[in-house]
């Protein structure tokens, strides 16, 4: 049932670092982050990893395990076989804090950057009503949990430092898709998607939907739906006037 | 320490689960300058884990329902030992708390009415869990992160507090380190709220993450404040036990609420075994009532299934030890021959993903294998229902960390409310407290220069214990001696073996620098689940009766004279001094409430 196996963790901080190798136990049904828990009890008490829930609902233990991102708690041992060297290295696309801890920081800025949602002013607390069908858009994107390996893949930010500042990355294009497509909001962020988080440098390669652990379908229903949004406010003169002569909350609509 | 990184601000929430973000977003609108403190990145707190709902009595789906219903279910869910007004409380303000989540951008999956739909737990009379899907936790945590950052409140996150600060008999601040670089930093602060959750990573078959190491538990008793229920700790039902590393992973109570029913080996509906005297009236006594109720919840009983979370995991308890276990030492979790295949994966898609990807097993076609694991502590600061104030001025305490609310046992969806109950409460009263002192406590640098001493005790010698090894002893000795059935000689073996953990966690020696140094986290953390070990055994020891999340093996029956006293803990010297202590009395007409027969 058991066995040794070989594992290269990259070990360092933002001066540099190397892998090391480390010769550990692996038994029965064990995932990646279990063999990394077990190298830090027993072998490096300082190897810094983030880890919360251990089950893939909390989003802390994302990580490049074989060259692949992956979260390291729904890495199971057994898809690899035991002659198999396991490398575990850093998301790529933010700056290194500690071995596999990274500086997420620049998620958290452009999350601020996003208007909240916005009710009508004279709907109550208590008096929403909305159907399944009309929730259930926005839903699949609040399935999100943040791990940011979709961040990570993204090949406007991966190794274009340059980029960052005009660009928010899949999770954040997609947080405004889920708002713009909330039966209640008021708030147009359009134009936020458009010019500030750079909805324009997408060009649908869907890397951020294939690593999702959640299988959110960001490209096909939260990036392409908010060009669309976009395109029809910049090259569409009639929509134009239309929306300028509808109501504010025309956007919900009522079960 | 002149050159310690300080801040000040009015109120300081430590935690950032459900309870800590609703009482800074509370206490920030009450005009007070506030902060967050956490361990974790924003939106990583445990809250996430919560699956099934948020209990509150707002009659979407059973018009009958209403908050006095809630509030019985609850103190007899907690076998009265609940303080009243808490309970009282909660049960009457959780459908506003809901409501404002849903303001505030949660999207509740909905009735065919377009109101938020309410699903069955156990303990609930009615359908009342406000949920999405079975990921109720995450959706809660993300409106109330999302509102936090609208409002502009600071969070330090991955920022850890090791002690309370005091000026007099009242609080002055926090000190703590941040994990990243490990340098120190002070808040000044004349009230601080804990939020912190729980005491899980004293146990070896846990659902808590890493940060459940009792720390606001710890801070507050040594900070002068009392403790009580620390005996009544809930083993969940339904742990995942297969494959040996998930052993312990929550699995959702909304599987039973949805219809899945537990089997021994010999595929028996085992629950109609354990009906206990106490829910006898309310509980189906057959399969064709208890299916039936799904659909009529009016004119059947509830399933045993859905019997409160203590009874249900020493049935499990029973069954294996009678040798009727699953092939790895559990029962069998049925919901495939329940529900279509469909259905499983539209309420319960976190479950299907979990099995699927951990297990290999298709929750669809096969039974799960389930076992109890511990998920929650009922024990926590003594505080006052209305204010969420412990006997320190201006230290407050919501959440899990708080003890009363829940007596002796939880019902599940009842924690997601009591987060927002409380925190807003705790917010509120901490943000009047300290915007109505005339003067700011100040913070002593001899009490800097000690907590700093403290915290760097790890790094002086080169020669101590793995702190590693230390804590999964710990582990093993608690949930050896003081897990789901305790008895005398083992409590008391638990408290000798305590007293030798007082000699090694101040010996532990870590290795590298302060730079993110997991090591040297858990050395500190250590020193507070020893004190809520002792807290949790002694208490566990002192009550010779079985109620809720405590049972003993010795005294198998609930004592109506313990029935009326909760135990409370203080600290004293470098141990735990305990004392019994009356319930406070509950008024006449609420006591009416029990005298109808359940409705």
């Amino acid at each position: 049932m058991s066995y040794e196996a070989t594992f290269k963790v990259w070990r360092g901080n933002a001066d540099g670092g190397a892998f090391q190798d480390y010769t550990v136990a692996v038994n029965e049904g064990e995932v990646v982050l279990d063999i990394i828990h077990r190298i830090q009890a027993t072998q490096a008490g300082d190897l810094a990893v983030r880890w919360n829930c251990k089950a893939g609902k909390c989003g802390s233990c994302s990580a490049e395990v074989n060259g692949r991102p992956r979260l390291m708690c729904m890495t199971r041992m057994s898809t690899f076989t035991e002659q198999e060297t396991v490398t575990v290295n850093p998301i790529r696309t933010f700056p290194i804090i500690k071995d596999l801890v990274t500086d997420v920081s620049y998620n958290y800025e452009k999350a601020a950057q996003i208007q909240a949602f916005t009710p009508p002013a004279d709907v109550k607390p208590g008096e929403f009503r909305m159907q399944q069908v009309d929730v259930e858009r926005s839903q699949e994107f609040r399935k999100c949990i943040e791990c940011y390996l979709c961040q990570n893949v993204c090949h406007v930010i991966r190794d274009h430092e340059e980029n960052k500042p005009k660009f928010a990355g899949p999770r954040f294009l997609m947080r405004i898709a889920e708002l713009e497509m909330h039966p209640y909001d008021t708030a147009d962020r359009r134009k936020l998607a458009q010019e500030d988080f750079g909805l324009g440098f997408c060009n649908i390669t869907k890397c951020c939907t294939e690593v999702c652990p959640e299988n959110i379908h960001i490209t096909d229903n939260a990036l392409i739906p908010m060009k669309e949004r976009v395109v029809d406010t910049k090259y569409d003169p009639l929509g134009f006037l239309w929306r300028k002569f509808k109501s504010p909350d025309s956007k919900r609509s009522r079960g | 320490m002149s050159e310690i990184e300080r801040h000040a601000y009015d109120v300081v929430v430590i935690g950032a689960g459900g309870s800590g973000l609703r009482a800074a977003i509370e206490a920030h609108e009450q005009g007070a300058r506030t902060a967050i403190v956490c361990k974790s990145l924003l939106g990583k707190a445990h809250t996430v884990m919560a699956e099934g709902g948020i209990a509150a009595a707002m009659g979407n789906v059973w018009e009958q329902d209403n908050w006095q219903v809630h509030f019985r279910d609850t103190m007899r869910g907690g076998k009265m030992l609940n303080h009243w007004r808490m309970a009282q409380l909660h049960a009457q303000e959780a459908p506003d708390r809901v409501y404002e989540l849903e303001a505030w951008g949660a999207l509740f999956d909905r009735t065919k009415e377009g109101k938020i739909s309410q699903r069955d737990f156990g303990g609930h009379r009615y359908a009342r869990l406000a949920h999405v899907g079975d990921r109720t936790g995450l959706e809660m945590i993300r409106t109330l992160q999302q509102r936090a950052v609208s409002l502009g409140i600071d969070v330090f996150m991955e920022c850890t507090v090791t002690q309370l600060l005091k000026d007099g008999d009242r609080i002055a601040g926090a000190f703590g380190y941040w994990r990243e670089s490990g340098r120190f930093v002070c808040f000044e602060a004349p009230a601080v709220v804990l939020a912190t959750g729980g005491i899980g990573k004293t146990f070896q078959i846990t659902s808590n993450s890493w940060e459940y190491t009792g720390d606001g538990h710890a801070l507050a008793l040594r900070a002068g404040a009392t403790l009580i229920n620390m005996e009544f700790v809930q083993f969940h039902p339904t742990g995942m036990v297969w494959p040996p590393s998930v052993r312990g992973i929550l699995i959702t109570e909304s599987v039973r609420g949805e219809g899945g029913v537990l089997r021994n080996s010999e595929n028996k509906r085992f629950m109609f075994d354990y009906i206990s005297e106490y829910f006898k009236q309310e509980t189906a006594d057959s399969e064709d009532e208890a299916d039936r109720w799904y659909g009529d919840h009016v004119n059947n009983r509830r399933p045993p299934e859905l019997l409160p979370r203590d009874e249900v995991a020493r049935a499990i308890n029973s069954e294996v030890k009678a040798g009727r276990s699953s092939p790895h030492g559990g029962v069998f979790l049925d919901v495939a021959t329940r529900r279509s295949a469909e259905d499983i994966q539209r309420r319960l898609p976190s479950m299907y993903h979990q099995f699927k990807e951990l297990a290999d097993v298709d929750i669809t076609k096969e039974p799960m294998e389930v076992a109890p694991t511990c998920h929650y502590v009922m024990g926590g600061v003594e505080v006052d229902p209305d204010t969420a104030q412990s006997i320190v001025p201006g230290l407050y305490a919501a959440g899990e960390v708080a003890g009363g609310m829940h007596g002796s046992n939880r019902l599940g969806g009842n924690s997601l409310s009591d987060l927002l109950v409380f925190g807003k409460r705790a917010g509120e009263y901490a943000a009047q407290y300290a915007t109505g002192l005339d003067a700011r406590p100040a913070i002593a640098d001899a009490d800097l220069d000690g907590a700093g001493r403290h915290a760097l005790a790890p790094f002086e010698s080169d020669s101590g214990e793995n702190p590693y090894t230390v804590h999964q002893d710990l582990q093993k000795t608690m949930q050896s001696l003081c897990g789901i059935i305790r008895k005398e000689e083992e409590l008391r073996q638990a408290i000798d073996v305590l007293q030798e953990y007082k000699q090694r966690v101040p010996h532990t020696s870590v290795e590298g620098n302060r730079q993110y140094n997991p090591g040297w986290h858990l050395a500190l953390d250590l020193y507070n689940m020893l004190l809520v070990s002792e807290c949790l055994a002694r208490a566990a020891l002192e009550r010779t009766e079985s109620r809720g999340g405590h049972t003993r093996e010795d005294f198998p029956q609930a004592d109506p004279v313990w029935g009326t006293k909760n135990i409370v803990c203080r600290a004293e010297g470098d141990g735990v001094a305990i004392a019994a202590q009356p319930l406070p009395e509950m008024p006449d007409e609420l006591k009416k409430l029990f005298e109808e027969p359940a409705e």
